[in-house]
């Protein structure tokens, strides 16, 4: 099957997100990629590595501006160029913005947040949770072209060593697609990320027996590079802020991977954590319900166990 | 020994009555108000429609809301529970020439019926005691009944206002003219939050109290206005499951005994109810009184405990739950029923009222009846171009309400419930006496005590209740999460208790609750501990108020969200 | 300045959310209420409206007990509502619903057009974009702050980076984070008045779309099955011998979770 990546590169550099997708379309076929904006030829020579056996570039001054609907426009035109049939986006606050554009263009069927793509008789197949996380929904197109939008953080990137034959393209835009404008960008200088967009989640409950306790976990969780998270129970006694609040009336978060110390397992948090990749439970009493679903339950004192980590963490470089 | 009813906050009229306090122009005037969203508000709100419709000059003289139902929960049904096996009489003399049977939303007549005493490993059927006859009784869900009967209120005109609670009862020159509803948007402290919504006087020529059990006005109006029964009132706290089942029910069924003991000093009575919803649903739930002295009596447990026994694991077996409950059920029947329903400007309705039949397990029909009866009250008043608040001017309701053949029922009964105090045997025994003689002997008025008066003693209980397990046994906060409760965390405390209490009465909370609120906290020496409280936790059962504690209506919308119970 | 939100109706977040096994789509049948984001939509437009006078208008695309919930929002203080109510839209996906949904925001003409920007049931979640594109409009998401004036608006848009601060001519189409606002409670007046507020119900064709390029024939995308969660995959167990942060170390590397 062959299909079209959609590529982002910040800094000089070609995002994470696109290139695992890239990496994972180049193991169902033929992929191609394509990136848009200022430098575009000069990052995308290097998506060769991760699978893509050409790459399509525009860097027309529209495209400049981290906006979705020019690149709607150039996207659309590629497609229509090359007979795409099918393009695949990696998850972000743009490309979303531009796979779900882009279908109303070409009148094309996109599923979203999928975790997995397949082949099924040759035919695309991709794969979505439902209902919190705890059902799983095969999800099919009946024509092409085929748009789907990969969950952010679903495939790594896997380098296979190839090189891809950057090729340059033209497109016109639309009268409404410029009429946005980028008036300012900040870049947020930021401890760490937040909750909702970690990879990497160190989580307090009650176990941990007193507010300072989170200071080891803040501790791991700067070594990770991921955030701090709480249960209610925590959060209602003080320890610590609403926003790191986990569970049905907090956040709902699913990172990579989920460090719950001190924490029980109550229903209301883990329908906020049920869908994270790996979840990893410390906790002193091996009857606490949350080692009925984690991946890997340590029961021991988290008191002692946490630092140790984060020092062998820090210790990995 | 400790009782919880030392610690109880006190609360009288002076916390929940005073005057409007908004302007004038700020008021909001409706014609009836009517507080409570549940059976017996909505046939009031049903009935009164009817009539202004067929009159239309009285509706005039009722302004642009002639009538107003203020609902706390999220919607109509929200916060309703019950079992239920209902007389359908009520309910189609509230719809009589206008709807049938096959309307409502029920689960069709009662297909048989089995009543069993239970042991640990058997079940011995009996046959169903007079009380207990169910032939042409109608299964439905409570919550969805009330429902259905707000489309069925607003088609005839009424206004329901959901997620409103009604906090005050306005009272001015001894006449009550309306309620004055909940702030929204406080937050832990008390303080506003950016959100911050205040309540509204809602005015009112007549106002209609149908708050259900441990309805929070009903108790203030009854002390305002010295409307004090003979008994004092008492509790039991309802747990029920429903469960999506392998095979369908073919019959109700109610047991008693096991998991119970039959012994006076324990002051466990109750029992359970299996009732089969349609084909593929069942509902089954654990009815105990609130004056159980053991500090680790748990009636949430006490169900779990109840479904380990073969019969039910018959029922059950293999099956998904799909929705969980509690909430309170008024007990002391007949002898505590307020001297008197009405008051200048106000009626008083439902189980909110005392209008429970415990031994025949009944109360949503009389909900239903005295919902209807106080509508057609209420419309004489006005018809007659009467001022509802002059003293007298409702007098007809209770004069209704005691020629009804349901207040005859609930008579006969008068003295059944408290004969168990003397323990299942005895209490089995006089019960049976009383059915005999339709209520005649014995003789006179037995006493109720204050569930909140029974002294509390340890017997080791809790060992008797089995281990979570998630799917088939089920923890107390998998439970209220099973309640639909996403209450937010930052709210008021609405539960005013003591939050430093000797240390048996802490467990005792503790255990009782079956949402897992309050929590034993740390010894603060003398015998006395702190009380961890978790307010959102709670849905709303009223169980606390037995126990030495006060529910008080929290923020509109926030507790259960009940569909099917 | 007139303001159309639109707005969606989900399951209520009670326990039982189930997907149908027969149509294998969200089984819709239980209680609904409004998409919880959607309120900082509605709340979003009553403040510029409050600010700058004009109208809010309420579009949602669902069955006709849809409009129960939207009498919530109106009861916030929307001024009217118009719902796409047509059996012939049942099982609508991303294009259809966007279809249905442009044509009804044609009639309207609206200024500005808001969207709540996520949804509890997963569905519709970047419906604005694809709504923009047949409006032939500028669009603007993940807007945690926005400013309405002379013409324009001007969000604050959060990225993955930091944040951005973009600026389009009106009519425009934003998108509204939950970080925006803090939705208002309703007042008791807001609630008794709802019921009396304009309610329009349109049918497909009413909004120019023809019946097969909207519902379930006009879907481009398609349920195959469902199936189970993932399952975990074999739990590991350890119990601390002082060796324990060493072991998850060791298993996290193993997954390339680091």
């Amino acid at each position: 099957m062959k299909s079209l990546v959609f590529l982002e590169h910040y800094h000089g550099a070609l995002e994470k997100g696109g290139l695992g997708v890239l990496s994972k379309a180049a193991s169902l076929g033929e992929a191609t990629g394509v990136v848009l904006g200022e430098d575009a030829a000069s990052v995308a020579a290097g998506a060769g590595a991760f699978g893509a056996s050409k790459v399509y570039v525009c860097d027309a001054p529209e495209l400049a501006s981290p906006l979705p609907q020019p690149r709607v426009d150039a996207l659309a035109t590629l497609v229509e160029q090359t007979g795409a049939v099918a393009v695949l986006f990696g998850a972000s606050v743009l490309s979303a913005d531009v796979a779900s554009g882009l279908a109303a263009r070409l009148d094309a069927g996109l599923n979203w947040d999928l975790t997995d793509l397949s082949l099924a008789d040759g035919e695309l197949v991709g794969k979505r949770p439902a209902l919190g996380d705890t059902v799983l929904v095969d999800v099919g197109w009946k024509s092409g072209p085929k748009l789907a939008l990969i969950r952010a953080g679903t495939f790594d990137p896997a380098e296979s060593g190839g090189t891809a034959e950057v090729e340059s393209f033209e497109t016109t835009f639309s009268d409404f697609s410029t009429l946005a404008t980028l008036v300012e960008q900040t870049q947020e200088e930021s401890s760490g990320p937040s909750i909702e967009d970690a990879d990497i989640i160190v989580a307090g409950g009650r176990g941990l027996g007193a507010p300072e306790g989170f200071t080891i976990l803040e501790e791991l969780a700067a070594a990770l590079g991921g955030a701090v998270g709480a249960t209610r129970a925590v959060v209602d006694a003080g320890w610590y802020p609403y926003s790191t609040q986990v569970g049905q009336t907090g956040k709902s978060v699913s990172p990579r991977l989920y460090i719950a110390c001190g924490i029980s397992g109550a229903i209301q948090h883990k329908v906020g954590m049920q869908g994270s990749g790996t979840i990893v439970a410390i906790n002193k009493d091996p009857n606490a319900p949350i080692f009925d679903f984690c991946d890997i339950g340590v029961v021991g004192d988290l008191h002692q166990i946490v630092p140790k980590l984060t020092e062998l963490v820090r210790s990995r470089g | 020994m400790a009782r919880p009813i030392d610690f109880a906050p006190p609360f009288g009229a002076r916390d929940a009555v005073g005057a409007p306090t908004d302007p004038r122009d700020e008021r909001i005037e409706v014609g009836v108000a009517i507080v409570g969203g549940g059976p017996g508000g909505l046939a009031c709100a049903i009935r009164l429609g009817q009539l202004l419709e067929e009159h239309p000059n009285v509706r005039e003289r009722l302004g642009d809301v002639p009538i107003a139902v203020l609902e706390k929960g999220k919607q109509a049904g929200s916060h309703l529970l019950s079992g239920a096996v209902m007389n359908p009489s009520p309910l189609r003399e509230l719809f009589r020439g206008r709807l049938k049977t096959a309307d409502f939303p029920t689960y069709g007549e009662v297909p048989g019926e089995a009543v069993y005493v239970l042991t640990r490993r058997s079940a011995l059927r009996i046959p169903p005691p007079p009380t207990m006859r169910n032939h042409g009784n109608l299964i439905v869900s409570v919550s969805e009944l009330g429902r259905f009967l707000a489309e069925q209120a607003e088609a005839l005109g009424a206004a329901v206002l959901p997620e409103t609670s009604a906090t005050k009862l306005l009272v001015e020159h001894g006449r009550v003219v309306g309620v004055r509803t909940g702030d929204r948007g406080r937050g832990r402290n008390g303080e506003q939050l950016p959100t911050f919504e205040p309540g509204s006087d809602v005015v009112a020529g007549l106002t209609v109290l149908a708050e259900g059990t441990q309805g929070y006005l009903t108790a203030a109006a009854i002390d305002q206005f010295g409307l004090h029964g003979a008994n004092p009132q008492i509790w039991a706290l309802g747990v029920k499951e429903v469960w999506r089942v392998r095979k369908p029910l073919r019959k109700i069924v109610h047991t008693m005994g096991w998991p119970l003991r039959t012994s006076a000093s324990f002051g466990e009575f109750g029992g359970s109810f299996i009732y089969p919803m349609g084909d593929e649903l069942v509902a089954v739930g654990f009815v105990a009184g609130l004056e159980s002295a053991d500090v680790e009596f748990s009636v949430h447990d006490v169900l779990q405990e109840f479904k380990t026994h073969r019969l039910v694991w018959k029922i059950l077996g293999g099956g998904e739950r799909v929705a969980w409950g509690a909430k309170t059920i008024t007990e002391g029947g007949y002898y505590s029923l307020p001297c008197a329903f009405n008051a200048p400007g106000l009626l008083l309705v439902g189980e909110g009222a005392g209008l429970v039949n415990v031994p025949r397990l009944k109360g949503v029909h009389y909900a239903i009846e005295s919902g209807r009866l106080a509508a057609e009250a209420a419309f004489r008043a006005l018809q007659r171009g009467e001022v509802p608040s002059r003293v007298g001017a409702l007098d007809s309701y209770d004069e209704s309400l005691q020629a009804s053949a349901h207040m005859k029922e609930l008579r006969e009964v008068r003295n059944m419930r408290q004969a168990f105090d003397k323990g299942f045997f005895m209490g089995g025994a006089l019960a049976s006496m009383m059915t005999v003689t339709k209520g005649r002997a014995p003789n006179g008025r037995f006493p109720t005590h204050l569930n909140a008066a029974a002294p509390l003693k340890k017997t080791g209980r809790a060992s008797r209740y089995p281990a979570a397990d998630g799917k088939y046994i089920f923890d107390k906060l998998s439970s209220v999460f099973a309640s639909g409760n996403r209450t937010r965390d930052d709210q008021p405390n609405h539960l005013k208790v003591r939050t430093t209490v000797r240390r048996p009465v802490a467990e005792a909370w503790q255990w009782m609750c079956p949402a897992h609120v309050y929590e034993v906290g740390r010894y603060v020496g003398d015998g006395m501990v702190t009380v961890d409280i978790t307010p959102s936790n709670c849905v709303q059962c009223g169980a606390i108020t037995a126990k030495g504690g006060r529910l008080t209506p929290p923020e509109g919308g926030s507790g259960p969200e009940y569909t099917v119970t | 300045m007139k303001i159309a939100v639109c707005v969606k109706q989900v399951p209520d977040a009670t326990v039982h959310k189930r997907i149908d096994p027969a149509t294998k789509r969200l089984d819709r049948s239980g209680e609904a209420a409004l998409n919880p984001t959607d309120l900082n939509a509605v709340e979003e437009a009553l403040r510029i409206k409050e600010a700058q006078g004009g109208e809010v208008v309420l579009m949602s695309l669902g069955p006709e007990k849809a409009v129960d919930s939207l009498r919530k929002a109106l009861a916030m203080g929307a001024d009217r509502a118009v719902l796409v109510s047509d059996e012939a839209a049942a099982g609508s996906d991303l294009l259809g619903t966007a279809r249905a949904l442009a044509g009804a925001l044609e009639r309207e003409s609206a200024d500005l057009v808001l969207f709540g920007q996520a949804s509890g049931d997963g569905d519709g979640a970047v419906l604005w974009a694809a709504v923009a594109d047949r409006l032939r409009r500028p669009v603007v998401s993940q807007v945690a702050a926005l400013t309405v004036e002379a013409g324009s608006v001007t969000g604050k848009r959060q990225t993955e980076h930091g944040y951005d601060v973009i600026s389009a001519p009106l009519p425009a189409v934003v998108a509204v984070s939950d970080a925006i606002n803090e939705p208002r409670y309703p007042s008791l007046k807001g609630i008794m008045s709802a019921k009396t507020k304009p309610q329009e119900t349109l049918s497909l064709g009413d909004v120019g779309v023809d019946a097969g390029a909207a519902g379930e024939a006009g879907a481009k995308t398609t349920v195959l099955d469902l199936g189970a969660p993932p399952a975990r995959g074999d739990q590991v167990k350890i119990e601390d011998d002082g060796s324990a942060a060493q072991r998850i170390l060791d298993l996290v590397v193993e997954r390339k979770l680091l």
